[in-house]
């Protein structure tokens, strides 16, 4: 059932990877090579919850339910839980 | 004033004392001034007086006559004195002492010569009576004293008298005597200090005493307060500022120096057996469950749009123009002329280097008429016809010469490789040149730091070898006589390497990859077809072989088409006939369907010459017969081609040789449409580079622009313009921009997308008639036009970034134009059928018309027959009459008849 899921998630158009982290960072699943996996768990990661901490610092009701970054090259996708994080990467093509 | 001199004085003062007597008259006094007494000497009565010679005889005393030592005196009478002062005034001796006079008391006077100046002048006047008296008289002893004082001084006993005291006589100078003595003021204080003698030199000691202790110890000079001096400040500027709450602490520590840690970390993993239990749990796939919906639709949403596009950055046009946006016109770059040649030349045929920057190849013929030509025959052959490679470099040498039998009028680079060159002739031959060679001289074209030694000699005089500026390159191979073209080759083409034609016209594909067939097209109404590649011959002819074995070629030409020379025959040769008339076509511009020059191919032929240099041989050496008898003709290729004539006509029509039913040979087609559009003949036929259907045709005196398919007529048709057009091309970046050159040395620049009626730009180039135009780019920056004249001087311009950048959509938006003339002349032909049946309708009902007016009565028109024989009549008399001709039956005056 992961695996569907997750399979059904890369065949999208430009998807470079996928990884679920869990609440510490470390990754679970992954894509992508085991290098790459770890360096952008860990930089998500802080990114992720500093941006969790800004919205709820604003407003304790409100919730991150998404997050993008959208770069020159590629977009990261952040989809935060309670528990884990999914992170996927896409290179959009023009 | 020596007392001896007073004490002789007094006593011969005494003696000599005379006074004159005087008579006191009245005188006008008008000074009054006090003469000089001798009061200083103890004489007041004695007044010295100078007495001129004229007084002197006045008053008879004259020196040393009247007056002498013995008798040094004269009794003057007053009253004389006075007449005296009267008759002379101020003039008169006496004038000084007039007061005197007038006061003395006696008559006389006495004036007594003074010889020894003892009263400093020479006479002098006793004022007194007494005086006088004591003089003449002087007392006791006059005469003795006399004596005596002569010899008084040396013998006289000097008889001491002590001085008699006299009662002190105060003349006032005890005050200043006191003023000037010093006093003393006070009593003098008299002071004694003595010491012990043992104290004297003993050691010192000081000691300390407070100064405040001991009363007048100190003298001390307190600061006040002086309210004098004291400003009052009653302005000050200080700055606030608002900052939080600042809490300074510090605390002092031990200081220590930074050293350099490092740490190691290893990033947390999960193990594999951890993650496949958590790969499984429950959590994770009601996460992803939740999750991936809008993973997706976020996925899917990058996917349609870019919502991060720049609108605005990509509406505007692109930046970055290098140059004046501006800056429209041509730029002069240089310009070449032939300076050897002692004939005049012009240019007839331009033509770029494919590959190697800023060389370019011009053909020059002589500038003569047919007449002239055949007058000057013997001479021309002298002079070998020439195509000049000039170079960027040096303007002035041409860096090779080809040498060709004729002049050249059209000549082309094949575009597989750019060292074999083809022109045509004014004779109809074919030349070909090789200068694989020599490639490496061009290639290397440095600057000009040749010698300039090299006097600049003319043509006829030169040797090739010793010219070592430029090489005359002899030709490689011309076609034959007999067998080409009979008159002047007008165009001369390389057809495409990607397609080649037997002699049927059938096309094959060309196996080969190098272009090895040529299109020609003369003034004796045929074009022809070519083939580089040694031919099978269809009948074996040995004898004729070994004769053309024995020619000898030079040694320094190359072999590469001995097997052509002088023997080539065209591959197949299309006759452009009229039908029945016997004049037929002249084609003087050709456009296949495929331009290859203009498509820029340089990279292919990079890659080629690479791999030829590599290989050594290039297939130009190895040529091998066609092989198109193992091949299939292709079936679908279009043959079909534009030609434009000299009578001005553009005919669209086929190559291909069909059938003739009649007599079963193979004839040409007839064309497929004719135009006659031009006034002139056509000069350039050339296709767009970026449409491959457009055509571009100039002669005479306008433009016309042609899609192919399209039959009813050109998309554009240029009215007539003021001056004959000699040459043009399209521009090679701007798909509707297109140069033409007239005959009084203007440039036309025509865009599409400006204006379609006139040129957009009109510069002047040279003065004479513009021959050939040849655009080239050599890189996006740069681009260039090369111009050649009737002069035969070629000039290089820069074509500036407006002409040469296309704008966005450019290519877009001239197709769009086109298809737009042609919808208008559709729509043109619509109409056409329409006014035909409207003009069919218009006559139907004329016609209707006629036939209900035909259907009067006779009578009616009897009657109206007579009617009109009547007013005839009257007209013929009245006619006459005028004239004078008729008799006039009335009788009217013949003033009214005039």
């Amino acid at each position: 059932m992961v695996e569907e899921t997750l399979q059904r998630l890369q065949s999208q158009k430009g998807v470079q990877g996928i990884i679920v982290v869990n609440t510490e960072g470390i990754p679970i699943k992954s894509t992508m090579e085991n290098s790459t996996t770890t360096q952008y768990a860990n930089l998500m990661h802080n990114f992720i919850l500093k941006a969790r901490s800004t919205v709820r610092e604003i407003d304790p009701q409100n919730d991150l339910t998404f997050l993008q970054i959208h770069s020159k090259k590629d977009e990261f996708m952040v989809a935060p839980d309670k528990v884990y994080f999914l992170i996927v990467i896409q290179n959009p093509t023009e | 004033m020596a007392p001896k001199a007073q004490k002789g004085k007094k006593p011969s003062g005494q003696k000599k004392e005379k006074g004159g007597k005087k008579k006191p008259k009245p005188l006008p006094d008008t000074e009054e001034e006090e003469p000089l007494n001798m009061e200083s000497m103890g004489h007041p009565e004695i007044y010295p007086l100078v007495l001129t010679t004229k007084t002197q005889e006045i008053f008879n005393c004259r020196i040393d006559e009247d007056v002498t030592d013995e008798v040094p005196y004269k009794l003057i009478k007053k009253e004389d004195i006075f007449e005296d002062l009267q008759n002379r005034a101020a003039v008169s001796d006496f004038h000084p002492v007039k007061k005197i006079v007038r006061e003395y008391p006696g008559d006389e006077l006495l004036l007594v010569y003074d010889k020894d100046f003892k009263y400093g002048l020479n006479f002098y006047l006793i004022a007194t009576e007494e005086g006088k008296e004591n003089y003449l008289n002087p007392p006791e002893l006059p005469p003795e004293e006399q004596e005596e004082n002569k010899e008084l001084i040396p013998e006289d006993i000097y008889i001491y008298h002590p001085p008699l005291s006299k009662p002190w006589v105060s003349l006032g100078s005890e005050k200043e005597i006191e003023e000037e003595s010093v006093k003393e003021s006070t009593k003098q204080i008299t002071y004694m200090i003595s010491r012990k003698r043992n104290q004297f030199g003993a050691p010192i000691t000081f000691s300390d005493q407070n100064a405040s202790s001991a009363k007048d110890a100190y003298i001390e000079c307190t600061a006040y307060p002086d309210k004098n001096f004291t400003l009052k400040k009653l302005e000050k500027d200080i700055g606030m500022q608002v900052i939080p709450h600042i809490k300074d602490i510090s605390t002092q520590t031990r200081w220590t120096y930074p050293k350099n840690a490092t740490t190691q970390y290893h990033a947390r993993e999960f193990s594999e057996e951890e993650r496949e239990k958590l790969g499984k749990s429950k959590s994770l796939i009601d996460f992803l469950k939740k999750v991936s919906t809008s993973v997706e639709i976020a996925l899917q949403q990058n996917e349609i749009m870019n919502t991060f596009i720049e609108d605005w950055r990509c509406l505007a046009e692109e930046e970055g123009a290098f140059g004046d946006k501006t800056d429209t016109h041509l730029k002069e770059y240089q310009s070449f002329t032939d300076l050897h040649s002692t004939t005049e030349k012009k240019i007839t045929c331009i033509s770029w280097h494919p590959v190697i920057y800023g060389l370019i190849a011009v053909s020059v013929a002589v500038r003569l008429s047919f007449e002239d030509r055949v007058h000057l025959s013997g001479k021309l052959l002298l002079q070998p016809s020439l195509i000049l490679f000039w170079s960027f470099s040096d303007p002035i040498h041409p860096q090779l010469m080809l040498e060709s039998p004729e002049d050249i009028f059209c000549f082309q680079f094949c575009p597989t490789d750019p060292n074999i060159i083809a022109g045509g002739c004014i004779n109809g031959q074919i030349v070909l040149w090789d200068i694989t060679a020599h490639a490496d001289r061009i290639e290397n074209i440095k600057a000009s730091g040749r010698s300039k030694k090299v006097a600049l000699k003319p043509m006829f005089l030169l040797e090739p070898e010793s010219n070592k500026e430029s090489i005359f390159i002899r030709h490689c191979a011309v076609s034959s006589i007999e067998s080409g073209h009979k008159k002047i080759i007008t165009d001369i083409q390389w057809l495409p390497d990607t397609f080649e034609i037997n002699r049927m016209g059938f096309v094959y594909e060309n196996r080969n990859g190098i272009c090895c067939q040529l299109a020609t097209c003369s003034a004796d109404c045929t074009i022809c077809f070519w083939d580089i590649r040694p031919q099978k011959p269809l009948t074996p002819q040995p004898t004729e072989k070994k004769k053309e074995e024995s020619i000898e070629i030079p040694f320094d030409v190359p072999s590469t088409f001995l097997h052509l020379d002088l023997s080539w025959k065209p591959l197949a040769k299309i006759k452009l006939s009229k039908g029945e008339t016997s004049l037929d076509h002249c084609p003087t511009k050709i456009s296949l369907t495929e331009d290859h020059l203009l498509y820029k191919t340089q990279d292919k032929i990079l890659a080629q010459t690479k791999s030829l240099k590599a290989g050594e041989t290039s297939p130009y050496h190895n040529l091998e017969g066609g092989m198109t008898d193992h091949l299939k003709p292709l079936e679908d290729f279009c043959t079909k081609f534009f030609v434009g004539t000299e009578e001005g006509e553009v005919i669209y029509t086929d190559w291909k040789l069909e059938r003739d039913p009649d007599t079963g040979r193979f004839m040409t087609k007839k064309p497929v449409n004719l135009y006659t559009v031009h006034d002139g003949f056509v000069h350039t036929v050339q296709r767009s580079p970026f449409y491959n259907d457009i055509v571009l045709t100039i002669g005479g005196w306008n433009v016309a622009i042609w899609k192919e398919g399209v039959m009813t007529g050109p998309l554009l048709q240029s009215c007539c313009a003021p001056k004959m057009y000699t040459s043009g091309h399209w521009s090679l970046t701007r798909p509707g921009v297109f140069y033409i050159g007239r005959e009084d040395g203007y440039i036309d620049i025509w865009d599409l997308l400006e204006k379609t009626h006139e040129p957009a730009l009109s510069q002047n180039i040279c003065i004479t008639m513009i021959t050939y135009i040849k655009p080239w780019t050599f890189s996006p920056k740069q681009q260039f036009i090369a111009i050649a004249d009737y002069y035969g001087t070629l000039h290089i311009l820069e074509i500036p970034w407006t002409l040469s950048h296309p704008s966005v959509n450019e290519i877009a938006s001239v197709n769009y134009y086109f298809e737009r003339e042609v919808k208008h002349l559709e729509y043109v032909e619509q109409r056409k059928i329409i006014r035909d049946q409207e003009k069919k309708e218009m006559d139907l009902e004329m016609e209707k018309k006629k036939v209900k007016t035909y259907q009067k009565s006779k009578e009616q028109a009897e009657a109206e027959l007579k009617m009109e024989y009547e007013s005839y009549l009257e007209l013929e008399k009245t006619t006459l009459i005028n004239l004078g001709l008729a008799k006039v039956t009335e009788k009217v005056s013949y003033m009214d008849l005039i």
